[in-house]
């Protein structure tokens, strides 16, 4: 089992440190478009990654299939937050900076 | 009929992974709140119109999962690597994408597509236009090369 240790241990630290960049790029980026895809990383490969560690330290059982679960409800409900923030900013007339053009308004 | 025995069994199924419990009375709980979400979504039925039911979608995406999350863990390495970078050479811009899918499904499942993989971020999807944000030209260009796109088209199977 040390291979399966290892492994959940990889996927932990991993999946933080991600997490942590994930954190570093909401303070580095400069407005609310960049930073939300900073803020996806941890929606997507950190949890997961972090996920899948604590699936490794459960073993075969009921609470890895809820940690199976929780993983599918982040996949499914991170897209829709970035999309619905991002989506007010716009309409709401917050500039994309550096932008090469401005397509038509959004509502 | 094969509709109400699905969405039955998916809840019933959920509710035995989630709880894990035996005992008659949880179990009764159970039942009772399976029963009561069944009949909440037979109304969003009239609501939102009845979806088709697709198998054949389940089986294809067990080819598309498995690119997507290759896709997803790519781009955030990228993303990561431009964050720690030692300055953040972001070009923050608009592009649009032509989301040629034939359902209306499809095209929500390339729109969710492009947002799970950072770097790219859907903000409107109007008819067959999707607006994307795209935090650098190279995760842009990946969008616009197209290959997502087409990949969705064959997980939705044309119809």
């Amino acid at each position: 089992m040390m291979i399966v240790d290892a492994l959940s241990w990889v996927l932990l630290v991993g999946g933080s440190l991600l997490c942590v960049v994930g954190g570093l790029g909401l303070l580095r980026l400069p407005d609310v478009y960049t930073r939300a895809h900073a803020a996806g990383i941890n929606d997507t490969l950190g949890s997961w990654a972090i996920l899948l560690g604590l699936m490794l330290q459960a073993g075969l059982g009921l609470v890895t299939v809820k940690l199976a679960m929780i993983g599918l409800f982040m996949a499914l409900v991170g897209p829709v937050s970035s999309h619905a923030l991002l989506k007010a900013a716009y309409a709401h007339g917050v500039r994309v900076q550096s932008s090469d053009e401005e397509p038509a308004d959004v509502d | 009929m094969p509709r109400i025995l699905s969405s039955l069994l998916v809840l019933v199924v959920a509710w035995g992974l989630w709880s894990g419990h035996g005992e008659p009375l949880i179990v009764g709980f159970g039942a009772l709140s399976c029963l009561a979400v069944f009949g909440i979504s037979r109304r969003m039925d009239r609501v939102v119109g009845e979806q088709p039911l697709d198998y054949g979608l389940a089986l294809r995406s067990l080819g598309y999962l498995p690119w997507l999350l290759l896709q997803i863990v790519k781009s955030n390495l990228d993303v990561a690597r431009l964050i720690v970078g030692s300055a953040p050479t972001v070009h923050s811009h608009l592009i649009r994408v032509q989301a040629d899918q034939a359902t209306e499904l499809g095209r929500v499942i390339y729109a969710n597509s492009i947002t799970l993989t950072p770097g790219t971020i859907t903000l409107d999807l109007r008819g067959q236009d999707l607006l994307v944000h795209a935090l650098t030209r190279s995760a842009a260009e990946g969008v616009q090369e197209g290959e997502m796109g087409r990949r969705v088209s064959r997980l939705e199977g044309q119809g």
